[in-house]
């Protein structure tokens, strides 16, 4: 009782220290006083009475620090008066303190944005409940892409059927193209909208609750049920205003009364999860025994796991009911072809960006050691001409754990500003980020800075305190009193030793500079490369739109016939317009979605076991290779392919390679021989370049090309060529599109290059990110070095004097002080490249076509720091070859 | 300075400060201290400044009550008086004292005899 009753009167005493003091002061005062009269009672003098008074008293300075102690808060006392003192130290000093909350900003922000990013990509579980339980169950990869990962409509009800150790199994659509739905509002052309196909309890499974609305149900699912839609949050937003009751209304969405059942929480983005860098604006249910049935392999299954069962258990029962799996259960033939494997869900959305994100957590790392080494030497140089000042402290009493407390009290309150500043900069880092929505990396638009970052802040802005501050504290602390007070400062022991350990940490921050540089020359190394690539079709000068259109005809036959001629009057009006050079159709572009359909054969050669996919299947017409820019060997298809003349395709040379290895062609080539599919024949008409399929770094695989006057594309991507920028062909394009076909809708018009950028933009954006920390790293060595040498410059104003006076010419003095600069460069280097060595290999998973130890990019990292070393010490050696010797030696 | 005779001077010095009170009633810092210098015959060295760190101590505990008045020689100054708390823990520490002086006592004739 007694215990807490004195320390609520010590609080409280704490904030009310003038009063209490002042009672204090007047309470001394009449002791005194009473003291000198008893005394003077005793017949003493005045002066003799005062003198014995305060003697018996016994030091009233002691006395009222025992009171405060014993009153109030002490080590408060003093962590306040320490700040007060630090802050107006630092306010005379504020270049210094300027520089230094900078470059720390600059370090802890970068640190609090990537920070950021890891904590949303790798270390946050996904924003699902129970969300450890989901996964992805998918064959192991291969080359074929998505057709391989989709299982077909049968597939899934045996495969949901059979398996025990699943909740429950869903599954989307993935081959729903971009901009597959028209919404007609009003009079004016559709707006067009993308939206994927899920199975009706794909919400259920995942945990996602609307905000408004409902989640689908069974029935959505099933045929002939009423159409319907949940929105994104966004495009609710956009498209609709975000209107409160637009739950139970109905639009006209690709010429049906499709009711809105819902809106989805702004949480969840369809596309930042399972299709990063494109827009998801609605969610459709899909009929599993509707047309999809037939079309082959359109789903991939994500699964909820039963509580209690493990991964492997999960991955034995699903390996045993693969096996079971039929494209279609009707055809016999098409049954035993497939695997699956559950992964978590988490590690397919963002397992493949770990070693990124840990090679960028580095970098980071990297960054904000520099800023503290920097730092250190920034606070060493100011504790240096500060020395004297803490040598008359101590003299005066202070012990060294307070100079000690008072300097981590200095870094601490840089480190607390820079901290507060570098949260702002990741701020603005992390809103800029989210706003990319072109980047295709999954979660980036759920990006926040959260209570982990902020914790994370705390952590390396203490961290970074202790780091930059402890050593100037420590030197600062154990110098020799005597020896300091005497030191003039130049060319005495304790200078020099100092300079030591600058020199020490110059070196120290050239090599992180240097490896951080390395790092980022690979990866820009490794970026040109991809740019380099021959990606088997020119993206510059092309652009591709989506084109709408109906098919009238009866029978197959019919409509093959109608197709062509719509097709082939697109064709001929667009290709009419002054800037086209050439104009085609394909149903899906490069670098996108893409599907297989079996392995045809050469004709008379039978297929051997083991082949585990076929080529992708691409329907174009005649002109699309031009359109592209890809090269034909043979011949393009032409309007006369028509469905009734011999069955052509196109394959590309890998196809045709590997062909070629059963087929006995004279010369080898394909080109006008026949193949077979199994159900009919198929006339080679030409051989194309290998295309990148699946992205810009990967091998190409096998490609195979039918003419749309033969097959129906399953959507239709017009390509044109231009000579002039492509922007600038949008508006005649769409209005000759719009002539040919009043429905068709205001489709986006998409430069090839933006594709091809689109599939680029996670490399570029590491390649970015670790390229600015490594010219923010050099930025900081740089600083390093010039300060080093300027300050001994500085020091040293007074030797240089004299050796000038006693004849050393003005070259002379400037090539001594950058032959010192070099020293120090050269050492950091040389210990950097050899670090750099190290992590190069640590990073040779994320080249490409780029050595770990790429001679050319070492090489210009090195000339690169090197240069910039020499810059930072030319300014201080012109500055030291102007000493002027006479004001030299006068001043000191 | 060490911290265990300080210590040990604090609760000593508190004690002898709330006898002081118990016996003479209300009175000043300046009155405590002398009062004690003379009981204690000149054989405590006391800075008379000290008390006013263990005066603030009791007052903080609830065991002193201050008041300002004014003094014989018409000075204003700060009195002091024990309260009843304050009466009870000082019975409870005199009779502490007591017994850790009987102890000490019996254990130094102790020693004395264990000696011979």
């Amino acid at each position: 009782m007694g215990a807490l009753r004195r320390a609520l009167a010590r609080i409280y005493s704490f904030f009310r220290k003038p009063p209490l003091d002042a009672d204090l002061e007047a309470e001394i005062a009449t002791h005194i006083e009473l003291a000198i009269k008893e005394n003077m009672r005793r017949g003493l003098t005045l002066t003799e009475a005062r003198r014995q008074a305060l003697v018996n008293f016994g030091g009233v300075e002691l006395a009222k620090h025992q009171h405060r102690e014993a009153r109030g808060i002490m080590r408060l006392d003093i962590l306040l008066q320490d700040f007060r003192y630090t802050v107006r130290s630092l306010g005379r000093d504020r270049g210094f303190t300027l520089v230094a909350i900078l470059i720390l900003a600059l370090g802890i922000g970068a640190n609090i944005a990537v920070f950021s990013v890891v904590n949303n990509l790798l270390l946050r579980p996904l924003p699902f409940p129970g969300s450890q339980q989901l996964v992805w169950i998918a064959p192991p990869p291969t080359k074929c892409g998505i057709s391989c990962a989709t299982y077909s409509t049968d597939g899934y009800d045996t495969f949901r059927a059979g398996t025990h150790s699943f909740q429950d199994v869903t599954g989307y659509n993935a081959f729903s193209t971009a901009d597959n739905l028209s919404l007609s509002v009003g009079a004016g052309a559709p707006v067009q909208a993308t939206s994927i196909d899920v199975i009706a309890n794909f919400f259920q499974l995942l945990g996602v609750q609307p905000t408004m609305g409902r989640a689908f149900n069974e029935a959505d699912g099933r045929n002939g049920a009423a159409p319907v839609i949940i929105l994104s949050d966004a495009w609710w937003r956009r498209q609709f205003n975000a209107d409160p009751n637009i739950v139970g209304k109905a639009f006209d969405i690709n010429g049906q009364q499709t009711t809105v059942v819902g809106v989805l929480p702004r949480t969840f983005d369809f596309g930042a999860i399972f299709s990063p860098g494109t827009k998801i604006d609605a969610i459709t249910p899909v009929d599993l025994y509707g047309p999809v049935r037939t079309q082959g392999n359109n789903f991939t299954f994500i699964g909820r796991l039963k509580p209690g069962v493990s991964l492997a258990q999960a991955r034995q029962d699903s390996a045993a009911v693969a096996p079971r799996l039929c494209n279609n259960n009707k055809v016999s033939d098409s049954c035993g072809q497939y695997e699956a494997v559950p992964v978590p869900l988490k590690s397919y959305v963002s397992g493949k960006l770990n070693r990124s994100l840990v090679v960028l957590w580095s970098a980071v790392g990297g960054i904000l050691l520099i800023a503290c080494v920097n730092l250190s030497n920034l606070l060493l140089a100011r504790a240096a001409g500060r020395s004297k000042e803490f040598a008359m402290r101590t003299a005066l009493g202070a012990s060294r754990a307070r100079i000690v407390r008072q300097l981590l009290t200095e870094s601490l309150i840089l480190s607390g500003a820079g901290a507060f500043c570098g949260l702002a900069l990741a701020a603005t880092l992390v809103a800029w980020l989210r706003s990319q929505g072109a980047i295709a990396l999954p979660l980036l638009s759920t990006l926040h800075i959260d209570g982990a970052a902020l914790g994370w802040t705390v952590l390396i802005a203490v961290f970074a305190a202790v780091f930059f501050g402890i050593v100037p504290g420590l030197r600062m602390a154990s110098g020799d009193l005597q020896e300091t007070l005497k030191d003039t400062g130049a060319g005495t022991g304790q200078s020099r030793k100092h300079e030591r350990l600058r020199s020490t940490l110059v070196v120290t921050e050239v090599a992180l500079a240097c490896v951080l540089l390395v790092g980022a020359g690979l990866l820009l190394r490794s970026f040109l490369k991809v740019l380099d690539v021959d990606l088997g079709f020119e993206p510059q000068h092309a652009a591709a739109v989506m084109l709408t259109y109906d098919v009238p005809g009866k029978t197959r036959l019919e409509a093959l016939q109608n197709q062509s001629l719509i097709l082939q009057q697109v064709l001929t009006r667009v290709s009419s317009i002054p800037g086209i050079q050439a104009a085609g159709v394909v149903d899906y572009l490069p670098l996108g979605q893409n599907r297989s359909w079996g392995t045809p054969f050469p004709k008379g050669i039978k297929a051997p076991q083991g082949i585990e996919t076929g080529p992708l299947v691409y329907v174009i017409t005649p002109g699309y290779m031009r359109a592209m820019g890809t090269g034909i060997r043979g011949r393009d298809f032409t309007w006369d392919d028509g469905p009734k003349s011999t069955n052509v395709v196109m394959i590309n040379k890998a196809y045709a390679h590997f062909l070629a290895n059963y087929a006995k062609w004279p010369d080898g080539s394909a080109v006008g021989q026949m193949l077979n599919d199994g159900n009919q024949d198929l006339l080679v008409a030409g051989v194309v370049d290998d295309v990148h399929e699946e992205g810009t770094e990967g091998d190409t695989g096998w490609q195979i090309y039918y003419p749309v006057t033969q097959q129906f594309p399953n959507a239709a991507q017009l390509v044109i060529r231009t000579t002039l920028p492509p922007g600038t062909m949008a508006t005649s394009v769409m209005t000759a599109l719009r002539e040919l076909n009043p429905k068709q809708p205001a489709a986006e018009f998409r430069p090839i290059q933006a594709i091809v950028n689109h599939s680029n933009s996670p490399r570029q954006f590491f390649m970015l990110l670790v390229a600015s920390f490594a010219a923010l790293g050099l930025t900081l060595a740089a600083l390093g070095i010039y300060g080093v040498i300027s300050y001994s410059v500085t020091q040293r104003t007074q030797e240089i004097g004299i050796r000038m006076a006693l004849g050393a010419t003005a070259g002379r003095v400037q090539r001594s002080v950058i032959s010192k600069t070099l020293r120090l460069a050269i050492i950091g280097i040389v210990s950097g490249a050899v670090a750099s060595l190290a992590v190069s290999r640590a990073i040779a998973a994320l080249l490409f076509n780029t050595e770990p130890s790429d001679p050319i990019t070492f090489a210009a990292m090195v000339l690169l720091i090197g240069v910039v070393a020499l810059l930072a010490g030319y300014v201080p050696a012109r500055r030291a070859s102007r000493v002027n010797p006479m004001v030299a030696l006068r001043n000191n | 300075m060490g911290e265990n005779k300080l210590d040990l001077l604090q609760g000593t010095l508190d004690l002898m400060v709330l006898q002081t009170l118990t016996a003479m009633g209300a009175q000043h810092g300046y009155g405590i201290a002398r009062r004690i210098e003379q009981a204690s015959k000149d054989e405590v060295l006391l800075n008379q400044g000290t008390i006013y760190a263990s005066l603030v101590r009791l007052q903080q505990r609830g065991w002193i009550a201050a008041s300002w008045g004014t003094s014989d020689n018409n000075r204003k100054a700060k009195f002091y008086s024990i309260t009843r708390s304050g009466r009870k823990q000082l019975a409870k520490d005199a009779d502490h004292w007591q017994r850790l002086s009987d102890v000490m006592g019996r254990l130094f004739d102790l020693s004395e005899e264990g000696g011979q």
